[in-house]
């Protein structure tokens, strides 16, 4: 849990009530200006009623430069972002020809393979040749190639599971997914703080919808119990069946879900559970099968499992895991299947050749040194951002950790400076994290190196004390504490 | 038996002495306003307090009893989930066909080589050599996927190109690029329609635009497929119900050609009944974008409509431009608006470099090269005539629309009962004359109910030969399993 401390609350409480106050006393203006001007479109409702878009254009403009940063190279360990300039205060950003080189800490690129990989990429233009860049058509039609075939053996055997179907996206295999499978008469229970698309999937099915504390077993267990005991709401009739679902490490915490806990309070209760591994498959667990494999989980007590392989695997798409008749069920009705196109060849391989690389079939030990490193990389670069008095949230062994800001001018003023200094770090505010709560996101790749991470860790600690985010104690450093004990001696 | 009379008659007098005592007491004799106060006052005010007393008693509520920790564990033992998917029926082993070479114009299945008519190949950019140049550019400098969303360094200048070129391309001031097709329309849609808001849709629109009505939790109309009068009679009693409604967003949804019947959509006349009762209008383009028009700029073209009349169109990419992903364009509000409140755009990570570079090829090349529109266009005749006089199929589809909508003459009277006879011939067409054309399956979860119908994607790289091969084993196949029924 996070513990916000006082007089930053007060202060950042402070800092959003002024920007409120200043962005009311614009709108007011700015309405009085319009009142003179005609609009073209008279009778019809504004498309963004005023109060909707408030925030967009008082708060988030103010920062526009810090999000939204064009690259023009791939997303590896450095790339180049190509620098903006604004001519009327930061309202609009055009681009520039200048770049510059920095540090990435931001993409979702945890074992390296966001650029062009050794192994990965010869095969990937071989199949782009021989399939072409789509197959302009649904899986149920003429989009199913023999990639698809391959690359859906190949995921369910990484994964631990006897079949698997893949999608063309990891958002819409959330959203097509769970109406699928559950309707009205059905209860889902989700995690406080699930992604978006689990969201939009639980309420495009139309089941009843509740929230337990986030990764919480105890909570998640007295809910169930309620719920079952109390039947569906109005008609008290019992529940056609239950839903638990939860994520294998959360993008906006990195903590990783107390998963042994949650099965085995499902099992009692006879819930089914779906976990998403979005950001845990491929960069956890010793062989990298993910969050089960670290924690000790049969995969067979998972009843669906779901992952991406935008993050991992350096391509695109999303994929669902489970029993052979789960599987074959899912392509006979899912939406996504029937009328979406099919994921597009060359990305199919791209997963495929890196799923061999992490089990080591390509001949060669990359897969497990990118493992063992990036482990490395995440605790050490943890450890060293706890010592110098960063509120650094997150368990051992997850590749993101999130370090707090709490002030909305922070945000800007953090990502800004540390641009400057040619290391580009992703900070997210509101709507994403509650208002209170904004931090700056840090996504460790194996593709960094020990240099690479020395010099992050430098350029965050002086921005950190330029800012003002070292809300902890530092730790004193191992030598002075050296010279100290020799000197009571 | 005397003393016990003479007893109750002595109580009765005394009590009846009472009472007159008290009626002729003074009190009871004054004279208030010139009103006699009579002593009957006094029980009247009696009744009086009474019944305020029993009217302010509270009514009695049994009290609640929470369920004791024994009880609800006794009713999780009992408690029976449903299984979590219901039994394998035989029409769900179904497997598609695998193909073994790119869904051009001629592939491989099992080893034998057919014509294709099941991918929406339409200008026959599959296998083109500028777009496979580019594609192999993009990997190589830019690796495979974009690892982010657009708002955290997912956002590569290819994509920016893209969205430019289309906004050209289309005339409009900008565009936004999506990842899926499919998820494109289910993310627009709630991003402009609230709670309270009206939206008016065709009952034909394909499933994501349906998941994105329901998700936008508005009130939604449904008005009979392609019908200008219905369409009409409801925004009528739209507008008529709800007069005052100045802040209320009114939107409707149509499909440019929809994938569900191949018919194109009337855009003069929605045009002019949008303009009239004030709504906005959505367009789904996916089937005729880089299809009708002179060149290829879509329905807008064709019915010759400026295309800053219609509010927003959207398109899947994987069609035409053989591509993948999808894109959105309109005026820079529209545009701007969605870039932070999309939830398809914001939560999700951004378009493969690869494929926004084959798009933005695609554009390229289909603006230099415009005789692939008029070959498409003889080539749709053509497939429409030989198979306008198939015995027991009929044509449902637009004479100009490049997906050709077969349905059964007769029908079976159930959607189920039609595709099992429309797999039969598709099978037979298949084993027979190589022929590869699909069904059109629907999901569980669609609400559309169209009639089913066979389906065929017709494409600018179809050479003559394959267009006459095709309707010819249609009239030979389609009598034989008719009769076999």
């Amino acid at each position: 849990m996070i513990k916000i401390p006082y007089l930053a609350a007060l202060t950042t409480l402070f800092s959003y009530g002024l920007l409120f106050v200043f962005g009311q006393l614009r709108d007011f203006f700015r309405k009085i200006f319009d009142c003179w001007s005609h609009s073209k479109l008279q009778g019809y409702a504004p498309i963004c009623l005023g109060l909707e878009d408030f925030y967009i254009r008082r708060l988030y403009l103010r920062i526009q430069d810090c999000f939204n940063r064009p690259i023009s190279s791939p997303p590896d360990a450095w790339f180049d972002v190509v620098e903006r300039v604004s001519n009327d205060n930061n309202k609009t950003l055009k681009r520039t020809t200048k770049v510059s080189r920095c540090l990435n800490l931001g993409s979702y690129n945890y074992l390296g393979f966001a650029a062009a990989d050794e192994y990965c990429t010869p095969r990937v233009i071989e199949s782009l040749k021989r399939f072409s860049p789509s197959t302009c058509s649904t899986r149920v039609d003429g989009g199913t190639t023999t990639l698809h075939t391959e690359l859906e053996e190949s995921v369910a055997n990484f994964v631990g599971k006897p079949a698997a179907v893949v999608f063309g996206m990891g958002y819409v295999t959330n959203s097509a997914i769970l109406p699928v499978l559950i309707g009205k008469g059905g209860l889902i229970i989700s995690d406080s703080l699930n992604h978006n698309s689990i969201v939009n999937g639980a309420r495009g099915s139309g089941a009843t919808v509740r929230v337990f504390q986030h990764n919480t077993p105890y909570h998640l267990e007295k809910v169930l119990r309620e719920q079952i005991a109390e039947g569906q709401p109005r008609t008290q009739r019992p529940w056609k069946k239950i839903i638990v679902v939860v994520e294998g490490i959360y993008s906006m915490e990195g903590e990783l879900c107390k998963l042994p806990e949650i099965v085995a309070i499902c099992k009692k209760s006879k819930a089914y559970v779906y976990l998403d591994e979005a950001h845990s498959v491929g960069a956890v667990g010793k062989t990298g099968r993910g969050v089960c494999e670290l924690l000790g989980v049969d995969t067979a007590d998972v009843d669906i499992m779901m992952g991406t392989f935008t993050k991992s695997f350096g391509s695109c798409g999303g994929y669902i895991a489970g029993s052979k008749e789960l599987i074959k069920y899912l392509k006979y009705t899912c939406p996504a299947h029937v009328y979406a196109t099919s994921i597009s060849p060359p990305a199919a391989q791209q997963i495929i050749s890196s799923i061999k690389v992490i089990l080591g079939e390509d001949g060669s030990s990359r897969g497990a040194q990118k493992l063992a490193r990036i482990r490395e990389n995440c605790n050490f670069f943890r450890s060293e951002l706890q010592k110098m008095g960063f509120e650094v949230l997150g368990d051992n062994d997850s590749p993101v950790m999130p370090i707090m800001l709490y002030n909305p001018s922070k945000i800007p003023a953090f990502s800004r400076e540390c641009l400057k200094r040619n290391v580009a770090v992703v900070t997210v505010a509101f709507p994403a994290t509650p208002l209170l709560l904004a931090r700056a996101r840090i996504c460790i790749s194996a593709a960094h190196t020990k240099e690479d991470l020395i010099k992050a860790l430098e350029v965050i600690s002086r921005v950190g004390d330029l800012v003002g985010i070292k809300y902890f104690p530092a730790e004193p450093k191992k030598q002075q504490l050296e010279e100290s004990r020799v000197k009571f001696e | 038996m005397d003393t016990l009379v003479t007893a109750f008659e002595n109580t009765v007098r005394t009590a009846s002495d009472w009472v007159t005592l008290a009626f002729d007491a003074p009190s009871a004799r004054a004279v208030v306003f010139g009103v006699h106060i009579g002593g009957h006052l006094f029980v009247e005010g009696l009744l009086f307090v009474v019944i305020i007393f029993l009217l302010s008693q509270k009514s009695y509520k049994p009290p609640k009893r929470p369920l004791s920790k024994k009880e609800i564990d006794e009713l999780c033992d009992e408690w029976v989930p449903e299984p979590l998917i219901p039994p394998i029926t035989e029409e769900m082993k179904y497997e598609p066909p695998v193909l073994q070479s790119a869904a051009g114009p001629h592939t491989i299945i099992n080893g034998k080589e057919v014509i294709n008519f099941a991918s929406a190949n339409y200008l026959g950019f599959i296998g083109h050599e500028k777009i496979l140049e580019s594609c192999t550019k993009a990997v190589e400098k830019y690796g495979v996927g974009s690892c982010g969303p657009r708002g955290f360094y997912g956002t590569i200048d290819v994509h920016l190109d893209c969205e430019a070129r289309i906004a050209k391309f289309l005339g409009t001031s900008d565009s936004i690029l999506y990842a899926y097709g499919l998820s494109t329309m289910f993310s627009i849609i709630p991003a402009f329609s609230k709670k309270g808001d009206i939206i008016v849709a065709d009952e034909g629109v394909h499933w994501g635009i349906q998941n994105g009505l329901q998700l936008s939790r508005s009130t939604i109309v449904y008005y009979k497929h392609n019908d200008m009068e219905s369409l009409q009679s409801i925004l009528e009693k739209v507008t008529r119900k709800n007069e005052r409604a100045k802040k209320l967003r009114r939107y409707i949804v149509a499909e440019a050609v929809y994938q569900n019947s191949g018919q194109i959509a009337p855009l003069d006349e929605i045009v002019r009944l949008k303009e009239k009762y004030r709504f906005r209008l959505i367009l789904d383009e996916s089937n005729s974008f880089g299809v009708l028009g002179s060149s290829g700029r879509g329905l807008t073209e064709h019915c010759r409509i400026p295309i800053e009349k219609v509010d927003i169109v959207t398109a899947a990419m994987g069609n035409a431009l053989a591509a993948e992903g999808g894109f959105c364009t309109g005026s820079a509000r529209v545009i701007d608006h969605q870039r932070l409140s999309s939830s398809g755009y914001v939560f999700s990570a951004s378009l493969p470099p690869y494929l926004a570079s084959a798009a933005l090829t695609a554009v390229d090349v289909l603006e230099e090269n415009l005789d692939l529109i008029t070959k498409l266009k003889k080539n749709v005749a053509t497939l429409h005539k030989g198979l306008s006089d198939v015995h027991g199929l009929e044509i449902v589809s637009d004479p100009q629309s490049p997906i050709v909508f077969l349905r059964l003459r007769n029908s079976t009277g159930s959607i189920k009962g039609d595709l099992l006879v429309l797999e039969d011939i598709a099978d037979h067409v298949l084993k027979e004359d190589s022929i590869f054309c699909v069904t059109s399956k629907r999901s569980t979860i669609d609400k559309c109910n169209l009639a089913a119908g066979i389906r065929l994607f017709v494409s600018a790289a179809h050479t003559e030969s394959d267009l006459v091969k095709a309707y010819e084993s249609f009239k030979r196949a389609t009598p034989l399993v008719l009769e076999g029924q």
